[in-house]
């Protein structure tokens, strides 16, 4: 069983996790008219990375999303950051 | 190539099979190319056997980074099937079907293709409603189906869970009396062997680790063996297509996930075809052997990591003792894992990357076992022709622009 830790809960068994989207992706500004490229890159493009990962994720159990950072290969955990903090 | 037949299985039969030789060579890498295919999966080894064989392109190079087939191709769970839901699918995967039914003959290796029919389950009465859409479209897509009622599910596979206060009842099932298994290995080896004869270069344990670009074109790759050249670069690697494509400057609209499959020790014969549990997710076949071959939902954890967690096999294990309790003292021999390459609709992306002279046949995810023929027989006819074959045209990369997508996972609710 996977631990993950949550910024807030501290650590708990990875069932109580989910997974939301790789960190850093800004939506488009849709009041603007965009490129369907540009849409399509901010639904779809993922960077998938092998190794060293960040990651967005949910606490299901207190609802908080986080920042995940951990190795794709390897699975270890590497860092949970809280987001409003990080956001400021 | 030696044909192999009867008459020669009797005869080195009789000599200790001193006389078999080698199914394909271990060449030495040339520095230049028509074709360099990554990856010596079912994908990579069919399309350089097409573009041999229906293109008369046979200067072709795969390259794998590890021993061929010992990607998801050896890893997986053999069902093959066309039930799918949307007529783009259907004609895709009963492509492949067909090309299953001739394969044996056709590259002279027993594929073992076994068309003992798919059942997919349903245990409530709004399943049988679902149970009886995917059936008609089934029909509608001109592939075979039967509606079966529980009494005749019972007569077909009597081990399934039949007790009155069973948590998941059998209504009655979907079959597909073409779908059934295959011998993964000898899939990968068949391909291999025969592309050998026809000239292609299989070059095993040499990493692909860039690309060779001039003018924003693709022109062959960097390789644990130096560089190769090439006018056409192929990339069917799987679970690795991110890493490739990252390799290339540019992002696909893939997650690489685990996905979980078990074998039990070798049993007398139990079950003769492929049954599915769309309700609990647990599919399961017996194999040749006597094992037990079984698997179900991809882990939820984003993973290069090739092997499964404990939340997953729980539930895999759990559903399949739903549906057939009479196995709960089986004992398990191996579990294993392979990265997949998952899409938003579960569709594969077939032909151009956006990059010049680099093709993908990609994008396959749980389900691409029962897709090597056509995966390989489209994108060689794309890279030959220039042209999409009709079947491959709406899964060009650009449906992710246009928004036509081929979503069978919402329809179908696949599984591998
Ligand atoms: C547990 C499990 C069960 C499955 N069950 C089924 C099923 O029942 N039915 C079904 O239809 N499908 C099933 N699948 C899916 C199926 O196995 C795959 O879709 C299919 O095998 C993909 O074939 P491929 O040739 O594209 O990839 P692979 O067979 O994975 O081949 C890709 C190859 O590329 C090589 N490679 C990667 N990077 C590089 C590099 N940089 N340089 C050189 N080589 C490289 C790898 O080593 C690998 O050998 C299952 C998959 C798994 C993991
Ligand atoms: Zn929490």
């Amino acid at each position: 069983m996977q631990i993950f830790t949550c910024p807030f809960c501290g650590p708990r068994d990875e069932r109580e996790f989910h997974f939301i989207a790789e960190a850093g992706k800004t939506r488009p500004d849709t009041l603007n008219q965009i490129s369907d490229e540009d849409w399509a890159a901010y639904l779809h493009s993922h960077r998938n990375e092998k190794g060293h990962v960040r990651e967005i994720w949910m606490h299901t159990t207190c609802g908080e999303l986080f920042l995940l950072e951990r190795d794709s290969v390897t699975m270890e955990v590497l860092g949970s950051t809280a987001l409003r903090e990080a956001g400021q | 190539m030696k044909r192999y037949s009867a008459w020669q299985l009797f005869r080195e039969g009789l000599r200790g099979g001193k006389g078999w030789g080698m199914a394909w060579r271990t060449p030495k890498p040339k520095k230049q190319y028509d074709v360099v295919i990554i990856g010596a999966g079912g994908h990579g080894l069919s399309t350089a056997y097409y573009l041999a064989k229906n293109h008369g392109i046979t200067d072709i190079a795969v390259i794998e980074k590890g021993w061929l087939g010992g990607g998801n191709t050896g890893r997986n769970t053999t069902a093959i099937r066309s039930n799918y839901f949307y007529p783009e699918s259907a004609q895709l995967y009963d492509l492949s079907v067909r090309l299953y039914e001739g394969l044996s003959k056709d590259l002279n290796y027993n594929v073992m293709f076994s068309q003992r029919g798919m059942m997919v389950l349903a245990h409530s009465e709004p399943e049988m409603e679902m149970a009886a859409r995917q059936y008609n479209a089934m029909r509608l897509n001109g592939i075979d189906a039967e509606f079966l009622d529980a009494k005749e599910v019972r007569k077909r596979a009597p081990i399934l869970n039949y007790r009155d206060d069973a948590r998941y009842p059998i209504h009655g099932a979907v079959n597909q009396p073409r779908g059934g298994t295959g011998r993964h290995d000898a899939v990968a080896w068949g391909y291999a062997r025969a592309a050998d004869a026809l000239g292609v270069d299989i070059i095993q344990n040499c990493e692909v680790t860039d690309f060779l670009m001039e003018g924003g074109r693709c022109v062959g790759v960097n390789t644990a063996f130096g560089e190769i050249r090439s006018g056409m670069v192929a990339a069917t690697v799987a679970g690795h297509s991110s890493v490739i494509a990252g390799m290339a400057g540019f992002k696909l609209p893939i997650h690489s996930y685990a996905l979980q499959a078990f074998v039990s020790e070798p049993y007398k014969p139990v079950l003769d075809t492929v049954v599915l549990s769309p309700a609990v997710g647990t599919y399961i076949s017996q194999s040749d052997k006597g094992g037990l071959v079984f698997g179900g939902a991809l882990d939820r954890v984003p993973s290069y990591g090739q092997r499964g967690n404990m939340p997953v096999q729980e539930a895999v294990i759990g559903g399949l003792l739903e549906f057939m309790p009479a196995l709960s003292k089986v004992k398990l021999l191996r579990h294993w894992g392979g990265i997949v390459d998952v899409t938003p609709d579960s569709s594969p992306i077939i032909g151009p990357s956006g990059v010049d002279g680099l093709y993908l046949n990609c994008g396959w995810g749980t389900g691409g076992f029962k897709a090597i023929p056509a995966g390989g027989y489209l994108l060689a006819h794309r890279m030959a022709t220039g042209q999409h074959h009709e079947i491959s045209r709406p899964f060009d990369l650009d449906r992710f622009t246009t928004g036509r997508l081929i979503d069978e996972s919402a329809a179908s609710g696949i599984a591998h």
